[in-house]
Order: C-alpha cells, then structure tokens, then sequence
C-alpha cells in the first residue's frame, strides 16, 4: 500500500465529476422530475374533475330524460282530448246535418203528396162534372154551376 | 492464468496485484517507484475514463431530459438519481446544492469502478499485453483496489464536510464546537483532541472499507483464477455474490458521506 502523486489526480478527476453532476446531471433532471410531479398532480386533479362533471352530466341527462318523458305523457293526454272532442263534434254536426236532410225530403214529400191531392181533386172535380153533364145533359147550365163546383172543389 | 508458462503462483499475484507506475522523479529503485510523484496511470486512467464514460453519457440523457414521457436511458438514470436523492432528502435535513449531486457522483462512480471487478481477471490485461507486445505489463483494471484512489476520495469528502461546517455554522461557532464539545469549555483541549481524531478517522475508515472489500475481492478473484481452465464454478457463484459487494460498498460509501455532510451541517 503506496500513497503517493496518484492521489492528486484522483483528487481532480473527482472533483471534476461532482462538478460534471453539478452543472449538467442534476439540475436538468431534478427539472424534469418536479414539473413531471406537477404533471401528474395535475392530470389526476383533472381526471378527478372530469369524473365529477361525467356524473353532473349523467344526472342532467336523466333528468331532462325525465321530462322530455313527462312532457310527451301530457301531449299524449292532450292530444287524445282533443280527438274525443272533435269527434264529439263531429258527431253533434252530423247529426244536425242529418235532421236538416230528413226534414227536407220531409217537407218535399208532404208538398209532393199536396201537390198530388191537387191534382187528383181537380181530375175528380172533372169527373164528377162530366159525370153530372152525362146524366143531366138538358138541365144543367155549366156556367150557372161552376161556382157549386168551385165550392165542392175547395170541400175536397 | 496468464500466457506465460514459466510464471509462479506468486509471481502471478504478485503481477496482478502491482500497478503500472510512472516515476516523476528519479526515485526508481530495482524498477520499482518509491517516492510520492508516483503515478498509476491504471488507476488514473481507467477511473478516468469510467467516469468520463458514465458521466458523459447521464450528462447527455440529462440535456435532453423531458418531463413528458422519459425514454428508456432517461427513466434508468432518473431511478438511479432519485434513489440517491431520496437517501439524501432521508439524511441530510438542511440546504445545500451539493451534497446531492455529490452523492450521485459518489455512487455511480464508485459502482462502475467496483464493476469492473466482474470482467474476469486476465481479460484485460492479457488484451492490452498483446496490443502493447509487452508481456510483463502490469495493469490493474479495478482503480477503487488503489488505495490512492479511496483515499483522494474520502479527503475530498473530508474537506467538502469541513468547508460546509465553516460556511453553514460560521466561524465562530464551528470553533466552539471543536473546543467545548462534548465537555466543556473547561476542557477544551481534550475536546479538540477527540474532535481531531473523530475528523481523522471518517476519511480512513471511509477509504479503508472500501479499498478492503474490492482489494479482498479481487484477491479471491485472482486466487480462483489460479485453477485454470475449470475455474467457472468457482468464480461464477463468486462474481454473483460479487454483485451484491460492489453496489453494497458504492451505497456505503455515498451514505457515509451523506451522514458526514448531515453532521457537518447539524449543530451537536
């Protein structure tokens, strides 16, 4: 075991390498290693966040799922409403509608039937009167008894 | 076992345990270097490079660092630092920009350095014997089994503690320390004495430990490859259980002076 000048150089190699560590090891990679730290803290705070706003959203969309549903329930409701009253009215209509046509043919047929009496009654009149010119030719002035014939006319 | 048929048991150890030296001054005796401007370019170099390697490279991942998504480099070297930085953080409670990267430099270094511990002992130095054509080159490829290189460390160590002392606490209060704890101003130089043999005995014990294990393994190391051929079942379940003493004495070695700064830096 020798002691001897080999010391000093490994003296100045030594030194040499905690400085090398000094300037160009450690600082850029202590850098590295904190801001990566802080990448980290803060992807996780971000994630945590985005899981909480994940869940706001799944509790609003249920929500607005909820009465999107309600709604659509009412317009239903609604709806069925108001085709049962349009039916309702439909039916009251028709059924106006309906009397107004049967009263029509109603009154047409009583004025038919009218008109009808009217002709018979006047063929009647007639026959009667030619009846009573056959039987009583001689005596008989058909002008002297046309207002008889008038009266028994209206009597029919 | 090396190429050379005529070599003994312990001319073998002996030639893997000896550094490639070079004299600065004239203090050559029998070719061995005796005085203090001695280099061991293995030591210098190897250590060297590794670092210049490693260090280059986390430098590199470091530049293009991101905090988006780290590539696979990145993501390795952020493990490692912010293991080292979390030892730190547990250990060290005040305010300084150095004892972190301090750490780091002390485990990654000391890592790579004990690792080379695993490539098995003639490898390297039979590779650069054939590349030099000098088959008695001896080249130690294990620096942290350099006392020298353990020692330049926990001196620097040593010093770094002292000087964040002085600057944290001041300098009257650092001197307070040193004289009147723990008994008292009344007895203040036995207080300085146990001050100073306390300062002494980090940096020792600190290089000492670690200089031990990696130089005890290597020995066995070497001792197994004395066997020869059938040496795998041997050296294999020592290299595993290997692994686990080289990253335990890198971690020793960065915590100790994780400690050391803490206490420097902490008033008693």
């Amino acid at each position: 075991m020798n002691i001897n000048a080999t010391l000093i150089g490994q003296a100045i190699w030594f030194g040499l390498f905690i400085w090398i560590t000094m300037k160009y090891v450690w600082p850029p990679l202590q850098k590295a290693m904190a801001d990566r730290q802080v990448l980290i803290a803060d992807g996780l705070a971000a994630a945590e966040r985005g899981k909480h706003e994940q869940e706001l959203a799944a509790k609003r969309a249920a929500d607005a799922l909820r009465e999107a549903k309600e709604k659509s329930a009412d317009l239903v409701a609604q709806a069925e409403k108001r085709a049962q009253q349009i039916v309702e009215e439909a039916k009251g209509t028709a059924k106006v509608e309906a009397d107004k046509v049967v009263a029509g043919a109603k009154a047409e047929i009583d004025q038919e039937v009218e008109r009808a009496k009217q002709v018979l009654r006047e063929r009647v009149a007639e026959l009667a009167v030619a009846g009573a010119e056959k039987i009583l030719r001689k005596e008989i002035n058909a002008s002297a008894h046309a207002e008889m014939l008038v009266a028994l006319k209206q009597d029919l | 076992m090396s190429a050379e048929g005529t070599l003994t048991t312990t001319g073998y150890i002996e030639h893997h345990l000896t550094n490639l030296a070079v004299c600065a001054d004239s203090s050559k005796v029998d070719g061995v270097c005796t005085g203090f401007w001695t280099f061991h370019l293995d030591t210098l170099l190897v250590s060297g490079i590794l670092g210049l390697v490693v260090f280059g490279l986390m430098a590199k991942l470091a530049s293009k660092a991101t905090s988006g998504i780290p590539s696979g480099g990145q993501n390795f070297v952020e493990m490692v630092v912010g293991l080292v930085d979390q030892q730190v953080r547990d250990t060290f409670h005040g305010k300084s920009a150095l004892v972190t990267p301090l750490a780091i430099t002390i485990f990654v270094w000391v890592f790579v350095m004990n690792a080379m511990d695993l490539i098995p002992v003639d490898f390297l130095p039979t590779a650069l014997q054939v590349a030099t054509g000098d088959s008695h080159l001896p080249f130690k490829f294990v620096p942290t089994t350099d006392p020298n290189l353990t020692f330049a460390m926990s001196i620097t160590v040593f010093f770094i503690a002292l000087f964040m002392g002085l600057k944290v606490k001041g300098f009257g209060h650092f001197m307070h320390e040193v004289f009147a704890v723990p008994f008292g101003l009344k007895l203040a130089p036995v207080n300085f004495l146990f001050r100073i043999v306390e300062e002494v005995a980090r940096p020792i014990s600190l290089s000492l430990r670690l200089f031990g294990n990696m130089y005890a393994g290597e020995m066995v190391f070497i001792l197994i490859a004395l066997i020869g051929l059938y040496q795998l079942p041997l050296a294999l379940p020592w290299a595993l259980f290997h692994i686990l003493i080289i990253t335990l004495q890198a971690f020793v070695f960065m915590m100790l002076t994780i400690v050391y700064m803490s206490m420097a830096a902490e008033s008693h």
